[in-house]
C-alpha cells in the first residue's frame, strides 16, 4: 500500500472540509473495497478521510412513506434490522446475501453505492425502491444516480449521508451470484407499487438499468409466466470469464421470474 | 506520517505508534506478537485474519489499524480462559479433527464463535453459510462444520459431543 494521511473526522461538515483541502483526497467506508484497491496498489490517494465516526451517517429509521438508512449503515446492520424486515423485508434479504459475514460486518451501503460496481447489489434496490439519495447538499433521484461503471452523479467534494428507500406494496431480489466472490453475475430487483412495477438488473451490464419489457409484462400480469415473452438484448452486457453477454441476458429473466415468485 | 493507535486487544489496553497505512493483522502480528491471526490470501478472501472487533468478526487485512482506535479486538489469543482452558469452540475444533494443516483454523473458529454467538443454534447450513468467508485449503470443511455444531451445543452449556470414529 502507497503511503497516505489518515483522516477521521466528527461530522460531516468537517469531512467536506477536509475534502476540500487535499489534493487527491478519498473517502473511506467500511473500506471492503477500497483497502483490497489499495493494498495492490491500484490507487494512490493523498489522504484516507475516515468516516467511520460520525453519527450523522449512522441508523435505520421509518420516514414518509419508507425507511431512510444512513450511509454508513453497514450491511449486516441493515439485514438484521427488525424496522428493515418489516418494512422492506426484500432490503433486509438483499443485505444478508452481500460478500460474506466478515463483509457485511463491515461494508456500508454509502460505500456500495458511491462505488457503483456494475456487479453490487444495492443499486439494483436504489433504483427498484424509487429511493432518494441524500448528500451533504442536495437530494438525488436513484433512478439518476448511477450513471455508468463505477461512476455516479456525485460531484467532486460531495457525500452521500443517507439513503431514502420507498416502501413497495411487495417486492422481492433474486441473484445469481459468483460462488467465489459473491457478487451478482446477475441480480434482478422486482418492485410493485400500485399499478407500477419496477424489474432492475444489476451484473448484467455496465451499470444498473430496467427491464422495461419486463415492467410492462408484469405491470399487465404479475406472474412468473407472463415473463415468458419478454427479455432484454445481450448487446452491451457484460461478458467476462464468469459469463458471457447471451448468458447474462438469459439469466436476467430466471432470475427476474424468481424475484416474481418470491414476491408472492 | 505515524499515528498513535489505542485499543484493547484481548482485555488488555495497548497503545503503539505506526504508520497510518499499517493494516490491523500486521499491527497485531508484527507490533503485538500476537501471529495466531494468520495472512492466508493477502486479498481479502480468504478468512485466516479474522479477528473480533467489538464482537463483529471482521477481516484484519481489510481494515487499519487505524479503524480500530477505541475498539475492543479480540483474536484467538484472547479466547481460552486465563488458565489455558480451551474455549469450548476451540475444544469441539479438537475434538471433531476440524483441522488438518491447521493454517485456516483461527479464522475458523472466531468466524464460528461470532456466528453461534448470533445463532446459538444454527442449522449445518447455517455453519456453512456462516464460514462463507472462510476458505480451508485442505478442504477439511466436513469436520470443520461438525466441530462448530459440537460447538455451538457446548457454548450453549450442554457437554461435548465425542467425535464418532
Amino acid at each position: 500500500m502507497y503511503a497516505f494521511t489518515y483522516h477521521r473526522p466528527k461530522s460531516v461538515a468537517d469531512a467536506v472540509a477536509l475534502l476540500g483541502q487535499f489534493e487527491d483526497p478519498k473517502l473511506l467506508g467500511g473500506g471492503q473495497t477500497l483497502l483490497p484497491t489499495l493494498k495492490q496498489r491500484l490507487a494512490r490517494p493523498s489522504d484516507l478521510i475516515d468516516l467511520g465516526q460520525i453519527p450523522e451517517l449512522q441508523g435505520i429509521r421509518e420516514e414518509a412513506g419508507g425507511l431512510t438508512v444512513g450511509a454508513f449503515t453497514r450491511h449486516a446492520e441493515v439485514a438484521h434490522s427488525e424496522t428493515v424486515q418489516r418494512v422492506i423485508p426484500a432490503l433486509a434479504s438483499l443485505a444478508e446475501g452481500i460478500g460474506d459475514r466478515q463483509v457485511r460486518n463491515m461494508g456500508t451501503l454509502g460505500g456500495s453505492i458511491c462505488n457503483a460496481d456494475p456487479s453490487a447489489d444495492y443499486p439494483a434496490a436504489v433504483v427498484a425502491l424509487k429511493a432518494t439519495v441524500r448528500t451533504d447538499r442536495r437530494e438525488i433521484a436513484g433512478d439518476d444516480f448511477f450513471t455508468g461503471m463505477f461512476e455516479t452523479a456525485l460531484e467532486p467534494g460531495e457525500i452521500v449521508t443517507a439513503v431514502h428507500f420507498r416502501t413497495p406494496d411487495k417486492a422481492a431480489y433474486a441473484k445469481f451470484r459468483n460462488p467465489a466472490s459473491r457478487y451478482a453475475i446477475v441480480g434482478v430487483f422486482v418492485a410493485v407499487f400500485g399499478s407500477e412495477v419496477r424489474v432492475t438488473v444489476t451484473g448484467a451490464g455496465p451499470s444498473v438499468f430496467r427491464a422495461d419489457d419486463m415492467e410492462a409484462a408484469l405491470a399487465q400480469d404479475f406472474r412468473a409466466d407472463a415473463l415468458n415473452g419478454a427479455s432484454v438484448s445481450a448487446d452491451g452486457l457484460n461478458a467476462d470469464i464468469h459469463a458471457s453477454a447471451d448468458y447474462r441476458a438469459h439469466l436476467v429473466r430466471v432470475m427476474a421470474r424468481r424475484a416474481v415468485e418470491a414476491c408472492g | 506520517m505515524p499515528c498513535t493507535v489505542s485499543m484493547t486487544v484481548n482485555g488488555k489496553a495497548v497503545s503503539r505508534e505506526v504508520e497510518e497505512r499499517t493494516l490491523l493483522v500486521t499491527f497485531l502480528r508484527d507490533q503485538l506478537g500476537l501471529t495466531g491471526t494468520h495472512v492466508g490470501c493477502d486479498t481479502s478472501q480468504c478468512g485466516a485474519c479474522v479477528v473480533h472487533i467489538d464482537g463483529r468478526s471482521v477481516k484484519s487485512c481489510t481494515m487499519l489499524a487505524a479503524q480500530a482506535d477505541g475498539a475492543a479486538v479480540t483474536t484467538i489469543e484472547g479466547l481460552a480462559a486465563a488458565d489455558g482452558t480451551l474455549h469450548p469452540m476451540q475444544a469441539a475444533f479438537r475434538e471433531h479433527h476440524g483441522l488438518q494443516c491447521g493454517f485456516c483454523t483461527p479464522g475458523m473458529v472466531m468466524s464460528a464463535v461470532d456466528l453461534v454467538t448470533a445463532n446459538p443454534s444454527p442449522s449445518e447450513h447455517d455453519v456453512r453459510e456462516g464460514l462463507e468467508g472462510n476458505i480451508c485449503r485442505c478442504t477439511g470443511y466436513h469436520n470443520i462444520v461438525k466441530a462448530v455444531m459440537a460447538g455451538a451445543e457446548a457454548m450453549q452449556g450442554g457437554t461435548m459431543k465425542a467425535a464418532a470414529e
